[in-house]
């Protein structure tokens, strides 16, 4: 019991953070849509090819700046915060699935707003019956991205160039996320079954949910 | 020295801590009573932070053993007693975005501890009139205060200070001296470090010298 308790008040706390600090809001979210912005003016605005792209653009931006939301935990750990935690008795695990569940709101949250940017600035064709499939992705890849930079964090934590670091973890073990996510969407435009895209997505997010439990405690003690 | 004996709070037998590759204390050996002040003295980058982190069970000895609480340093055992263990380091540790009651409260229900503790705590520590002000526009005594306060709350067997009495003020430094008597009071044991040995010798029942990562001297 003392787990989860745990665990929802490390989200809660984290979340209210954000709200002041307002880092995903303020500052990745309008970069990520100016870069929204920049390829169709890179591609001479050619409407037919830019409403084709837009959705492969949307899962590229989505997962870079996604990284940066995901990695958020990273940038902002302090040791003696670690060390505090550890002191009241927190369980490493509990904070990893605090982490990611606050993680994942933000994500979610961040991925849809972007999605909604690039259909108002792509005007994309998009398939029939999209928009259930379409949700689903997004929020099995959200899930999966941040338990992928909570992970990554974790893995860095007490080292130089922590931030940098955590990034060329993530970029490489985040594939599976932006094929599944991509795929979904073409497969229902080929009119194919998008379920071997969605098991992919949910197989990450269990893996990388199992190894995020599993290795707290090691990295944790590893960290100091 | 018997590393099983009973009762000790603290029990180090030729323990050495080596930290990226340097060897920062050696052969350390030490028994720490219930209801003891020890406090430990040297010069800058003497170990003395080290010494505490390990006591604090965030190390583990390189070689050598040790007990805290009855649990053996860098055993799993550590992660059980930890709870029990208030470290007060360099730098008070609050989420500056977070006020100073919601740090406490954020602490407290961490550590499973009962939420209406907090007003007394926040009072006694002279901080009920600035419990709504974030960390980061809070004063380094502020900060030592709330800091105080979550320790009056989780009320630690194991209380390590770490130079707790530099930039305070008088009150705030009666304050850190009222949470060393009422860890005594409750047959807790106080370990506190610093290179100013007048910090110490006031307060602490014995005395020890770090100095180049080993004890060397009693006083």
């Amino acid at each position: 019991m003392r787990f989860w308790e745990q665990a929802l008040e490390i989200a809660r706390i984290d979340l209210r953070v954000e709200r002041r600090l307002g880092d995903v809001l303020r500052i990745v979210l309008p970069f990520a849509v100016v870069s929204l912005l920049v390829f169709p003016l890179a591609m001479s605005i050619d409407l037919t090819t830019v409403s084709q792209i837009g959705p492969a653009v949307f899962w590229a931006l989505g997962i870079l700046f996604g990284m940066q939301v995901a990695l958020r935990h990273a940038a902002n750990d302090r040791p003696e915060r670690r060390d505090l935690y550890a002191l009241l008795g927190v369980d490493p695990a509990a904070r990893f699935v605090g982490r990611s569940l606050s993680g994942s709101v933000l994500m979610l949250g961040f991925l849809l707003a972007l999605l909604l940017a690039m259909i108002a600035l792509y005007s994309p064709r998009l398939p029939e019956g999209w928009l259930g499939p379409g949700l689903y992705a997004l929020l099995l890849a959200g899930i999966g991205l941040t338990e992928l930079g909570t992970l990554a964090g974790e893995v860095t934590a007490g080292l130089r160039n922590r931030t940098a670091l955590a990034s060329l973890i993530v970029a490489p073990l985040a594939i599976p996320l932006v094929i599944g996510g991509s795929q979904t969407l073409e497969s229902l435009a080929r009119d194919t079954s998008i379920l071997p895209w969605l098991l992919l997505l949910v197989a990450t997010d269990l893996a990388l949910a199992v190894a995020g439990v599993a290795l707290a405690r090691p990295l944790e003690e590893a960290s100091r | 020295m018997r590393l099983h004996q009973v009762g000790q709070h603290i029990v180090l037998e030729d323990v050495g801590v080596s930290l990226g590759g340097q060897t920062i204390l050696r052969g350390l050996g030490l028994e720490v009573s219930p209801g003891d002040v020890l406090g430990i003295a040297g010069p800058n980058g003497s170990g003395k932070t080290t010494l505490l982190r390990l006591l604090a069970t965030l190390i583990a000895p390189d070689s050598g053993k040790g007990l805290v609480l009855g649990a053996r340093l860098g055993s799993p055992q550590v992660y059980d007693i930890r709870r029990n263990i208030g470290l007060v380091g360099h730098t008070p540790t609050v989420i500056g975005e977070l006020t100073l009651r919601e740090n406490l409260e954020h602490a407290t229900r961490l550590a499973g501890e009962n939420q209406e503790r907090i007003d007394i705590a926040l009072r006694v520590v002279g901080l009920d009139g600035a419990a709504g002000r974030r960390g980061e526009a809070s004063s380094f005594g502020m900060l030592r205060r709330a800091e105080a306060a979550r320790l009056l709350i989780t009320n630690p067997s194991l209380l390590l200070l770490d130079e707790a009495f530099s930039g305070l003020d008088v009150d705030a430094q009666e304050l850190i001296d009222a949470l060393i008597v009422r860890t005594i009071q409750s047959d807790g044991t106080v370990v506190m470090v610093s290179h100013d040995a007048g910090h110490l010798g006031d307060r602490a029942g014995r005395v020890l010298t770090l100095s180049a990562g080993r004890l060397e001297a009693v006083a």
